[in-house]
């Protein structure tokens, strides 16, 4: 089937749109009534899909903008008559001594930090079982693997009390070094150094008399970038969003990542009403942050996308 | 770790030992830490008890217990409900997500769709939103107070709960969908894309209409990718655990140990019972095993590969 061995590299330096038209299976010819027929209703299914995937964005977009009356007094896809979005973000900025930029800010430590050691790490390992041949090679790459299937809940309890006993529990680093691991990583590291790095290339850079170590970091880790990036991006958008992690680990809230640090909030709505603008304005600040690093990459996503595809 | 001189496929290996060593062995000790350890923790502190001794004078002392935890945990039937819950959820999630992404695929490269770049950037998009975010917006659009679609919807007479205890994992299962259906659309879209163009041209000459191309030719090309879209959606309902905690204050139909994953938190935590906990996160780790590995199973039995 698709399945290959020995997987084409991994498409993202090349811009998507090279392997469109010509790929693209044209309506039949000939019975154009029904075939314009068919485009409607086509774009009619996916118009729909869009709003679907759009409306709790533009809801809460929308919300951020009005006071914590007119949340519940006015229609929720349209803007107040008083709208009051600067109002808003002030709030959000100066509750709680600037919380929230704080939590932003570790939110940007914990997944920034926590990707680049991540990808570094895992990139470095799957380059070697791409290269080198050992004893046990392919049950240490099958072991990893299965860390992909494993639940990252049932990791984060036994976790917690592992890390209590040595008394990193409540720090910056109980919920860094956890995230500094990628099994996903060194899967989509072994399959592009495969197909990516010339033999020949590795071979020329040993008669110079470069190092192996050196090898890898200056040359391969370069015809590498694209995988890299997928690593990074992955496991950035992981550690952003994962909440049990922290939720165990942390009890300062000096600590948390945002996403934490909105829960807080979020539990004192029944206490104060205030609250309400407050996780909104947050959600909607946070949401759109990620989502406009996420959509500005996007090209890159293909790389990890297509090596997913084709392993199977 | 030693260059073993035998089976070289590329031909590279000798007298690199170290280098291997150097590159492998970060990962690896992270690895072992922070995946191994954990797992063999859990393990074998779900095999103990802490006991307070005799008159509760003094430290509690660890006692061996073998496999008590375990029947403890599946005599306890709130954790049971909470498994056969997940189960059903499940059952609810798998087909809903798998169905959409592929449906949202074949449209999108139907070659009948205008801007399909801009239509997977939108469906892509929330993928980005934490998971807790988007339980936190969707709760506003679940309760009528600050709902416009419940709202709209009672003003042509149809009156909505989707918190009420029928509908509450459906409208949980939607959480998920709407964060993950778009991620597995663009894995089957690259799939798709990868199918060289010679098979829908031979199909179109020897007369293949357009469904008969898609269940000949799309799906069966298609179908290694469904298939890692259904285990990484196995392994996340198995997840399940933030939704539920985000909208438990919304209804009475979410009680606090909703999911396995919720009931082992509250062990640890609440009730201070560590190795019940780490019985119960035992269970849902076996529970993710013998789901991928039998979903596995089921679609490589040789019969199976009709489609």
């Amino acid at each position: 089937m698709v399945t290959t061995q020995a997987p084409r590299p991994p498409q993202a330096p090349r811009d998507p749109r090279a392997t469109r038209g010509p790929r693209r299976p044209r309506p039949p010819a000939g019975t154009p009534r029904t075939a314009w027929l068919g485009s409607t209703a086509v774009m009619a299914v996916l118009m729909l899909a869009a709003v679907y995937f759009m409306l709790p964005m533009v809801w809460v977009l929308l919300s951020a903008t009005k006071s914590p009356g007119d949340l519940f007094s006015t229609f929720g896809l349209w803007f107040s008559d008083s709208p009051q979005l600067g109002a808003n973000l002030s709030r959000l900025m100066g509750q709680d001594g600037g919380a929230f930029l704080r939590w932003l800010g570790n939110s940007l430590v914990y997944s920034g930090v926590g990707a680049l050691v991540a990808m570094a790490m895992s990139a470095a390992c799957g380059y070697a079982l791409a290269i080198y041949q050992f004893r046990g090679k392919e049950l240490l790459f099958a072991t990893i693997l299965g860390g992909v299937l494993m639940p990252a809940t049932v990791i984060a309890l036994p976790l917690y009390f592992l890390l209590n006993t040595v008394g990193l529990t409540g720090t910056y680093w109980s919920v860094l070094l956890p995230s500094m691991v990628s099994p996903f990583g060194v899967y989509l590291g072994r399959i592009y150094a495969t197909s990516a790095v010339p033999e020949e290339v590795i071979e020329a850079a040993r008669l110079d008399g470069a190092g192996e170590v050196r090898i890898f970091l200056t040359i391969a880790s370069r015809m590498m970038t694209p995988a890299l990036v997928t690593i990074f991006l992955f496991q950035f958008v992981a550690i952003w969003n994962n909440y049990l992690l922290p939720l165990v680990m942390l009890n300062d809230t000096r600590t948390f990542p945002v996403t934490l640090g909105l829960t807080l909030w979020n539990s004192q709505i029944q206490r104060d009403p205030n609250f309400y603008t407050l996780v909104v304005t947050g959600s909607a600040v946070s949401a759109l942050f990620l989502v406009g690093v996420m959509v500005s990459l996007q090209r890159f996503w293909r790389a990890g996308l297509t090596a997913g595809a084709t392993k199977g | 770790m030693t260059a073993a001189p035998v089976a070289r496929r590329r031909g590279r290996a000798q007298r690199h030992g170290g280098a291997a060593v150097t590159l492998i062995g970060p990962f690896v000790l992270f690895f072992l830490a922070f995946f191994v350890a954990p797992i063999g923790y859990a393990l074998v502190d779900s095999l103990f008890t802490r006991r307070s001794s005799g008159l509760g004078l003094g430290p509690p002392e660890r006692v061996f217990v073998a496999l008590d935890n375990y029947v403890q945990a599946l005599s306890t039937p709130v954790f049971v409900e909470s498994l056969g819950r997940l189960l059903l959820f499940s059952v609810i999630l798998v087909p809903m997500m798998v169905g959409t992404a592929l449906g949202l695929a074949l449209l999108l490269e139907s070659g009948k769709a205008r801007f399909p770049r801009v239509f997977r950037v939108v469906f892509f998009m929330p993928y980005g939103v934490p998971g807790v975010i988007a339980a936190l917006l969707w709760g506003f659009l679940y309760i009528p107070a600050t709902s416009p679609v419940l709202q709209g919807l009672r003003g042509v007479g149809i009156d909505l709960t989707p918190l009420s205890s029928d509908t509450v994992l459906f409208a949980i299962a939607n959480i998920a969908l709407w964060g993950f259906a778009g991620y597995n659309m663009l894995i089957l879209v690259a799939a798709l894309q990868a199918v060289p163009a010679e098979l829908y041209e031979a199909a179109s000459i020897d007369g293949a209409g357009e469904w008969q191309t898609i269940w000949r030719i799309k799906l069966p090309l298609l179908r290694p990718s469904i298939i890692l879209v259904t285990v990484f959606t196995i392994i996340g309902t198995l997840q399940l655990f933030v939704e539920p905690l985000i909208l438990r204050p919304l209804t009475t139909a979410i009680n606090s140990d909703f999911t396995p994953n919720l009931a082992a938190y509250n062990q640890a935590f609440s009730y201070g019972n560590a190795n019940l906990a780490a019985a119960m996160a035992v269970i849902v780790a076996v529970m993710a095993f013998v789901a991928s590995f039998g979903f596995l199973r089921l679609v490589n039995r040789k019969g199976n590969r009709a489609w």
